[in-house]
């Protein structure tokens, strides 16, 4: 399996799906997705007709004729909007299907006469690395390598022209050259990219890497970096797999890999992935009830005037919570010092009454401040404080204090307890 | 008076239907000017046209006395806070960098000078410590205050800001007005279009009443009058609504193709 040619179109497969995927981080910032389909569906009838009309070996009439077929159906979209009542995505549709359509009556026709089995046409649909000839590699791989650097040359152009298009303008950059630039390398980071996956399913080398890599990092240069990456590796499992059972085309391959590290992505990703955030959630969770039962304890404290000890049956009995998840929360505070075991349960430590306090006075500065401020009648006010105790920060709280003049009492006349210094 | 903006007889289509109706005015130079008009009465179009953003059908704008882009690197242009993905991956100093973007270093990398005038464009609008902070993670006012360092970074003579005070706090309120006074006292022109006619007072020396026509433009204290007001406000011409109405719907150019007559004099 890893003969030196193997290992050639491994490599050249591998740098097609990156430079495809680069080019497709700004397709996904601009939100224009679905343009890379339709470019991609676009481009069967021109490779089919480079095909006809020209030697169909040769890679760059298959080129030129996808570069035609893309731009035409580039602009042809861009003209529907602009000069038809259309909607963007009914413009899109209706290039994608007609196109699409057309590639699919000229392919059946090539293959009749036999010469489209002989040439790999059928490639162009779903992919098939293994089916690349050499010095097909070498020209698609210098065109890629060509994607890469235009990227790299054009950043700040690409950049500005996906965030700000008239700043871009104003400030007398070439915006039409720019956006010129922009279309052309999509045609051919699609090109590009139909040689390992296929028209079919080329709008997944274009968009998941992107997506995938934007829950990482909200940095563009990074962004870029990792779904060059993403689609790599992408491009490495489908064609392995592909080589090494028989009649399987790659392109499935790829995009199913990549659709797994988009799961995964989108699953574990810190900050923006959804097992982070649960956990986030969680544990908030986990802080709402340990400051809940602080201020139990302190509260208790406040009317009976001395130390106060509770067991976990009594606190059950008051907080109406499961005796698992109150064992759970009191080991969590007594291994913070915030609580202490004594022979009749469970009493708060000096750092324990410091935080049951704050929990209090959180509670009553915003229960006065929904009053004072927002003019809700005081026996409204509870619910929605129960929750911004456990929310509000030291500097949001000095905010409070600062607009409120340093109240003493909530709006039920309890005194807000303060630190003494 | 010494012009820094001249608008001649400018008419502007949005969708084929005529948003500005030959408004003619010129601007003095180092003055705090706001476009002031009601919803609808073509005060973005305008700062657009004169951007270049927009062409007109008729009527040319000139800066400075010459056309704009002779003249592009002393212009300045912030537009609008909401006009833009703020989830946009790039931090605050990426965006703010983007001011010294030009023709001519479109290809170069971002220099070291660069970066000081970024950094220092930042320190004016006090949000040096956001530099690495993600824009996504801004608040609307703390946004605005990008766009306006952004604007800054540029190191123009002429700024022109489209709605700075929508939708932000009253720190960055005071913190735009107080940079507005230190550009104008250092000889810089600002114009703002501004739809809240409140503050419009207080903030400008020279105000621009539109209604998709001109109401009047001059100094403040002539212009905010009760009578111009009305006019402005008082909701819009029902004649030059209808007829844009019909030039839009029967698609009716509003220029012979070779009307050659209102270009600038060289």
């Amino acid at each position: 399996m890893f003969d030196p040619i193997f290992i050639k179109v491994l490599i050249g497969t591998l740098l097609l799906a990156a430079s495809s995927s680069v080019v497709g981080v700004f397709s996904f910032l601009k939100g224009e997705s679905l343009v890379g389909d339709a470019i991609a569906h676009a481009l069967l009838p021109g490779v089919v007709l480079a095909f006809i009309i020209g030697d169909g070996r040769n890679p760059v009439f298959l080129i030129l004729g996808a570069l035609v077929a893309g731009l035409t159906a580039h602009y042809g979209i861009s003209f529907l909007e602009q000069r038809t009542k259309l909607k963007g995505d009914t413009a899109i549709s209706l290039v994608l299907s007609t196109f699409f359509g057309f590639g699919i009556m000229l392919l059946s026709a090539v293959q009749r006469t036999g010469q489209g089995q002989q040439a790999g046409l059928e490639r162009f649909l779903l992919g098939k690395a293994a089916a690349i000839t050499l010095s097909d590699l070498y020209v698609f791989g210098a065109l890629a390598l060509v994607l890469l650097a235009s990227v790299a040359l054009f950043f700040k152009g690409f950049q500005l022209m996906t965030f700000n298009e008239d700043f871009a303008a104003a400030i007398g950059l070439p915006i039409q050259l720019i956006r010129f630039v922009f279309t052309v390398l999509t045609v051919l980071a699609v090109t590009v990219g139909i040689q390992s996956v296929g028209v079919v399913l080329m709008a997944a080398l274009l968009i998941t890497p992107a997506a995938a890599a934007r829950s990482w990092t909200a940095s563009l240069r990074l962004m870029l970096v990792l779904s060059a990456v993403f689609a790599a590796t992408a491009a490495v499992v489908g064609t392995i797999i592909s080589a090494s059972l028989p009649k399987m085309p790659t392109g499935p391959w790829i995009v199913l890999a990549l659709g797994g590290i988009a799961f995964i992505s989108l699953l574990i990703a810190p900050e923006n992935g959804w097992l982070p955030r649960r956990k986030r959630a969680r544990g908030n969770q986990l802080k709402t009830q340990r400051e809940n039962l602080l201020k139990l304890l302190y509260g208790a404290e406040e009317r009976e005037g001395h130390t106060v000890a509770m067991t976990s049956e009594t606190i059950v009995g008051i907080r109406r919570q499961h005796l698992e998840g109150l064992r759970k929360t009191l080991r969590s505070l007594k291994k913070e010092y915030l609580l202490v075991e004594r022979a009749d349960g469970f009493a708060l430590t000096e750092k324990g009454r410091t935080e049951g306090r704050r929990v209090v006075r959180l509670h009553r500065l915003w229960e006065l401040y929904l009053t004072e401020r927002l003019g809700m009648a005081a026996d409204h006010i509870h619910p929605q404080a129960e929750t911004m105790e456990h929310i509000i920060t030291p500097e949001i709280e000095a905010l409070i204090v600062k607009e409120l003049g340093n109240p003493e009492v909530d709006p039920h006349q309890s005194p807000i307890p303060y630190e003494e210094d | 008076m010494e012009k820094s903006i001249e608008v001649h007889n400018l008419t502007v289509s949005y969708h084929s239907k005529p948003v500005l109706w030959d408004v003619d005015f010129e601007l003095p130079k180092g003055k705090i000017i706001g476009v002031v008009g009601p919803n609808g009465s073509g005060k973005t179009t305008m700062l657009k046209t004169v951007m270049g953003l927009m062409k007109p059908d008729s009527g040319y704008t000139e800066i400075f006395g010459q056309p704009l882009d002779k003249v592009r690197e002393r212009v300045s242009y912030v537009p609008q806070r909401e006009s833009v993905d703020w989830d946009f991956p790039a931090d605050v100093m990426d965006v703010v960098l983007m001011g010294r973007y030009r023709k001519n270093n479109l290809f170069k990398r971002i220099t070291k000078e660069d970066r000081r005038i970024a950094t220092e464009a930042l320190e004016k609008v006090n949000l040096l410590e956001f530099a690495d902070r993600q824009i996504s993670q801004l608040s609307g006012g703390q946004q605005q205050r990008v766009f306006i360092a952004r604007s800054l970074a540029q190191q123009a003579d002429i700024y022109l800001m489209d709605e700075p005070f929508v939708g932000v706090d009253a720190a960055t309120e005071d913190a735009i007005l107080k940079l507005l006074r230190d550009m104008k006292n250092e000889g810089k022109t600002v114009v703002i279009v501004h739809h809240d006619l409140q503050t419009a007072n207080e903030y400008f020396d020279w105000i621009v009443l539109l209604n998709t026509r001109l109401v009047a433009a001059g100094p403040k204290e002539e212009v905010f009058t009760k009578e111009l007001l009305q006019e402005a406000y008082g909701g819009r011409l029902t004649v030059l609504s209808k007829l844009g109405d019909l030039i839009s719907d029967t698609e009716f150019p509003l220029r012979e193709p070779d009307f050659k007559e209102d270009q600038p004099k060289d």
